[in-house]
């Protein structure tokens, strides 16, 4: 018998980089969210939903009614890269969006 | 949001697309230094470094993964995660291509002023592109200025000499611009 070494054997685990708590269910729904600001105007929030998202001037106006008397509404979902483009998309307009897990 | 503030300097439909509006010498003033301030705010894009400059180096150059300091460009370049690490790595691959957008909108509104009045004539991309400028514009002039969805905000009663006076009635001029805009494209 061989050199038999007593000292516990060292299993390396891959770290992972992403956060650990942060485990992707492919399954869920992102959401596009877009968040009140005093300085938006109505009916420019209203024309970027229209434009945009393609919504009818009906659903447009009801979602900016929700952003501003709510704080904040849900105004697309899809997958995590549908949402990406969507929230950068809202940036460019000057809407302040963010995208979450819709848990 | 803010609410509409009917003022003079009002966008008017064109028949095909796009708007129009006239503008007198002083009011194109204004609006150019403006411009070219909000330019100078969101910063240069990215230069080629010399003639042997890897043209490739550029599409994948990455962007910042903080968000600005400045509260103004803060607003213009918000985080699109709430959670820190997703926000950062959604920013370096995003940030530089709002910029150019937001850059590249500002740059049209120069050039049509610098065109002349006192009818300014833009074509439906113009017109969306003023809609973006004009609208960072107002972000970053309300960012400073600090506004809130108050009305009877103490910044519509400020005396004369007060030194934020010429700036909130910029802001509620241009207020009148974007809206007077979005109405003409929306017919």
């Amino acid at each position: 018998m061989g050199y038999v070494s007593v000292a516990p054997v060292e299993i390396e685990r891959p770290e992972s980089s992403e956060a650990p708590y942060q485990v992707p269910e492919p399954d869920v729904p992102w959401v596009t969210l877009v968040h009140n600001d005093p300085v938006n105007l109505m009916s420019y929030v209203t024309y970027v939903f229209q434009t945009y998202f393609g919504y009818s001037k009906g659903k447009a106006t009801k979602l900016m009614k929700d952003v501003h008397y709510k704080g904040r509404a849900v105004v697309s979902s899809g997958t995590r890269e549908e949402m990406e483009r969507d929230v950068q998309a809202m940036h460019g307009y000057g809407l302040w969006a963010t995208m979450s897990q819709d848990r | 949001m803010g609410r509409r503030r009917a003022r003079a300097g009002y966008f008017e439909p064109v028949r095909g697309g796009g708007a129009a509006i006239a503008l007198d010498e002083v009011e194109i003033s204004i609006l150019r230094s403006l411009t070219v301030q909000l330019l100078e705010l969101i910063g240069p894009g990215e230069q080629p470094a010399g003639d042997d400059a890897d043209p490739l180096a550029a599409l994948f150059a990455e962007g910042p993964t903080k968000p600005p300091e400045d509260p103004a460009l803060a607003r213009l370049f918000p985080d699109a995660y709430e959670e820190p690490a997703d926000a950062s790595e959604f920013r370096r691959f995003t940030e530089n291509d709002l910029r150019a957008r937001k850059r590249e909108d500002a740059l049209a509104m120069v050039r049509k002023l610098d065109a002349g009045g006192p009818v300014l004539k833009l074509t439906a991309d113009e017109a969306r592109q003023w809609l973006g400028g004009l609208n960072d514009l107002r972000l970053t002039i309300g960012t400073r200025l600090e506004v809130t969805e108050d009305d009877s905000d103490e910044l519509y009663r400020l005396p004369d000499e007060d030194p934020r006076k010429p700036m909130v009635m910029a802001y509620l001029w241009l207020g009148g611009l974007q809206e007077s805009l979005v109405e003409s494209l929306l017919g």
